[in-house]
């Protein structure tokens, strides 16, 4: 069986609950792309995701987060150990799959292996929490800037963005 | 996470987006993308297994270094079960992927921030 359409079944669901206008995705003609410019070897890697981490026992220092309505990013340090992280995501899908193991969305274990194999020359001090957020509006003026900001301040050279 | 990856792009920083929604990444349009049929949640490989998960990331890893130009997209050789009924029940009102509370909390949000818009102020 071919993969799921996404944008299909969200605009049935939709509809499904009433919802009259479709949720317009993001589209565009053109893509950019951005060449290495030097070996990956060389490379320091930050690491973005949509997974909603937590560090377990400071939940409260996302509280902020959790009572805005614009949902805005923020980001934690890239050295917490993976045990104590895991995600508050709501939306994926609960009834096929679990978030429980933390390096199926978000492979901070892997990466850290990588840089000692010297595969990748190291890691960021921080990787980026980003919400799915229904305005693209916000994401590109908001979250993005402020993503490429601390991706500088990090003197990050590849980013790896996973989508949970 | 599609705009953010174009957005890093346009501003010289090569990305790679690990993702399970093959038809929304394309559909935005994305320089590198490594897809994985597997429910939305795991990007990066199959729960408790390291070796797929490691497998996919060095996918991604050699899409930053050999990927031709933008819109390449590879596919993980994985496959979540032999059986594809989760495909079929995914997004149907049996099973929604926000339910009791969360859709409370999505719906409590999304009617927040549209106040937030209608003053301005979002």
């Amino acid at each position: 069986m071919s993969h799921v359409r996404y944008i299909d079944r969200t605009r049935e669901y939709y509809r499904s609950e009433g919802y009259a206008t479709p949720y317009r995705w993001a589209h565009f003609t053109d893509v950019p792309f951005a060449r290495l410019t030097r070996p990956l070897a060389e490379c320091r890697a930050g690491l973005v995701t949509t997974s909603e981490m937590v560090i377990r026992g400071r939940e409260s220092e996302l509280e902020h987060v959790e009572n805005d309505p614009t949902r805005p990013g923020y980001s934690l340090p890239m050295a917490t150990p993976t045990a104590e992280l895991y995600s508050r995501k709501a939306s994926y899908d609960k009834h096929a799959t679990t978030l429980d193991d933390v390096d199926a969305y978000l492979p901070l274990t892997h990466l850290r292996r990588l840089v000692e194999e010297e595969r990748i020359a190291g890691l960021a001090a921080r990787f980026q929490v980003v919400h799915s957020q229904y305005s693209q509006r916000r994401t590109l003026t908001v979250d993005a800037p402020r993503i490429l900001a601390e991706l500088h301040e990090d003197r990050v050279d590849v980013a790896i963005l996973t989508a949970v | 996470m599609s705009l953010v990856a174009r957005y890093l792009e346009e501003h010289g920083i090569p990305t790679v987006v690990f993702g399970c929604a093959r038809d929304i990444v394309e559909h935005c349009g994305v320089p590198r993308f490594v897809f994985t049929d597997f429910p939305l949640g795991n990007p990066t490989g199959r729960p408790f297994d390291p070796a797929s998960q490691r497998h996919i990331l060095s996918l991604g890893l050699e899409l930053l270094e050999r990927a031709p130009g933008p819109r390449t997209t590879v596919q993980s050789p994985y496959e979540w079960s032999a059986d594809a009924t989760w495909k079929a029940r995914v997004l149907t009102r049996e099973q929604p992927f926000l339910d009791g509370t969360d859709k409370e909390k999505w719906l409590e949000r999304k009617a927040a921030y549209k106040e937030l818009k209608t003053m301005g102020s979002a």
